[in-house]
């Protein structure tokens, strides 16, 4: 739906303003890549903004020797969130959409403010619970916490992708003697596959992302990237320039997804304001 | 079996209601049962847990449920810290909701003018979204160093280079007013999300419209100021919404940026470090139940607005 108005000549001036908001939205890239391609011997707060003279690795090998086992701790820790984050919400999107049973209409919105609340609210018994089942300190809580917390929001986006499914289909595989498992595996499940992307890439970038949960829940040697690298910033041991080259490392699985998958990205984005 | 086909595609609706004894129908509940029962207990559960240990002189390692009605609502109130909290959360919340709105906006109006490589652009200002909190708030506070004279860096530095000096500023450093800065890198992360929101909503209204307006003679302002503004006023209003309980609970971004100050000190913060640090659980719980009924405010009427007119479309 572009404008009648043929773009070049008349509209060129918009790139003026396009071009300095884009500038603005790189400054942050720009400074952690430049830090980081800068030898030790280069690095001064008061050269930052000067390009480094030649490629140099000092920065991001430090930073790598000091994030290496969080930055797994975080593979551990989102890949399993993620995975079974994508099943439940298929399955309960499923449901509340096509098979609906009396009530649905209230359960979906009872889960769906989930989506909103200030984990604040939940912290206390959040910790107590964990740690008395045994789960507070290691990986696999915080997986649990993920897909929990992860439900609305993964039910949502299912739900709202196969309320847009023809209801003659359903039908037609009920005819043919489906009950729900068939249906929902033959049918449903081979057409869902751009919404498991979607939200597969939406409880990964959110689960990398986590701060909050893993502060409370993880202990050292547990520790996911967002953590260690706010730890890593708060000492006075390590560098400026070892830090940003840190926040680039740390940044890096969820700009790449955001680089190949930004299509989907931005769906689960509009998802979460309730939008199409 | 054509036959029964038709039948039961002509009354839906005698039909689902039909299926309510049957076998089908339980094994819907049965398939969202474990979901709901998550839900039901680490949601509803703790929040009614927080609520209580709320109402509790809780202090210390030990649970302690001795109930003390509203004291710990109470001494929020009259806590200095606390009331930084909230005038921190408010000049917060007032320069990150209208930078996030006028950019997003203004961006919005721009790419929707036909250009090319719009696909790129749009991309650019999206891409923050991609990134956590922790590692925006980690590089903003070497872009915002407030270090003067001759250890000036950062984007004062460049102020500096430029002739700029009095935008040298020393930040979040600022008495008073340093939240606002914190919210400088807030707007980054979010303005291009709430851009996206906009271009959707402005990519809904007919040319036609547009057309009209501009053939009865009116200038390209007006055709925004009087047709296409009206027309995205609920995108304003969802925007509002989502980016204000964003910033109800803003908490990496801070922590990144700058620890534990009491002076950048908001409610989520306090809440965190009153019970894991201070071991003031009552407290803690009490700022918890705050920040959940200002953010339920906001957010229970929208869900509810939402979703009926969902259902009646």
């Amino acid at each position: 739906m572009t404008t009648l108005s043929a773009p070049g000549s008349r509209r060129a001036w918009v790139y003026i303003p396009l071009t300095m908001m884009a500038l603005f939205y790189l400054v942050p890239l720009y400074v952690m890549l430049n830090t980081g391609f800068k030898s030790f011997d280069e690095v001064s707060l008061s050269t930052m903004w000067n390009l480094p003279s030649g490629f140099a690795f000092d920065n991001f090998r430090a930073a790598w020797e000091a994030l290496r086992p969080n930055l797994w701790n975080s593979v551990k820790i989102v890949v399993p969130a993620a995975t079974i984050s994508s099943v439940l919400g298929s399955v309960n999107g499923f449901v509340l959409a096509k098979w609906k049973f009396k009530g649905a209409n209230i359960v979906f919105p009872v889960l769906l403010f989930g989506m909103f609340i200030p984990y604040q609210a939940v912290l206390i018994p959040l910790v107590t619970f964990m740690s008395k089942i045994g789960l507070a300190g290691g990986t696999w809580g915080l997986v649990l916490v993920h897909v929990i917390y992860g439900i609305p929001i993964t039910t949502l986006i299912f739900r709202n992708y196969f309320a847009t499914i023809p209801e003659t289909l359903i039908e037609a595989a009920k005819i043919d003697g489906a009950g729900i498992f068939g249906t929902f595996t033959r049918i449903m499940l081979p057409l869902a596959i751009p919404s498991f992307v979607v939200v597969y890439i939406w409880q990964f970038t959110s689960a990398w992302n986590d701060f909050l949960f893993a502060v409370v829940l993880t202990n050292t040697e547990n520790w996911p990237v967002t953590v260690a690298l706010n730890n890593l910033a708060g000492s006075q041991i390590i560098a400026w320039n070892v830090q940003m080259a840190a926040s680039f490392l740390a940044a890096v699985p969820t700009l790449l997804i955001y680089v190949f998958l930004g299509r989907y990205f931005l769906s689960g984005m509009m998802s979460g304001a309730l939008k199409e | 079996m054509a036959v029964a086909s038709a039948e039961k595609t002509a009354r839906p609706t005698r039909k689902s209601r039909g299926n309510f004894f049957t076998l089908q129908h339980w094994w819907g509940i049965l398939w969202v049962l474990p979901s709901l029962i998550a839900v039901m207990v680490f949601v509803y559960g703790f929040i009614g847990w927080t609520a209580r240990v709320s109402v509790s002189a809780w202090k210390g390692l030990l649970a302690d449920y001795t109930y003390v009605g509203f004291q710990n609502f109470t001494d929020l109130a009259s806590d200095q810290r606390f009331a930084i909290d909230v005038q921190n959360t408010a000049i917060f919340t007032v320069v990150f909701v209208l930078g996030c709105l006028g950019l997003g906006l203004g961006l919005a109006i721009l790419l929707d003018k036909g250009i090319r490589a719009e696909g790129f652009y749009r991309s650019l200002f999206l891409f923050p979204m991609a990134i956590s909190f922790i590692v925006t708030g980690v590089v903003w506070r070497w872009l915002m160093n407030p270090a003067q004279g001759d250890r000036l860096s950062g984007l004062n530095l460049v102020f500096d280079k430029l002739g700029l000096d009095f935008l040298v500023n020393s930040w979040h450093g600022t008495p008073t007013w340093g939240i606002a800065a914190v919210a400088i890198p807030a707007v980054w992360q979010m303005s291009g999300y709430t851009m996206a929101l906009y271009l959707a909503g402005l990519r809904a209204v007919p040319e036609s419209l547009r057309e009209a307006a501009r053939v009865d003679g009116a200038s390209e302002l007006q055709v925004y100021r009087k047709v296409v503004m009206p027309l995205i006023r609920p995108v304003t209003l969802s925007a509002i919404i989502i980016l204000g309980h964003i910033s109800l609970k803003v908490f990496d971004l801070i922590i990144a940026m700058a620890g534990k100050q009491v002076a950048l000190d908001v409610p989520a913060i306090y809440m965190w470090t009153t019970t894991f640090d201070g071991f003031f659980f009552g407290r803690g719980a009490a700022i918890g139940i705050v920040l959940l009924l200002s953010v339920a405010v906001l957010v229970i009427p929208y869900l509810w607005y939402t979703l009926r007119q969902e259902s009646d479309t």
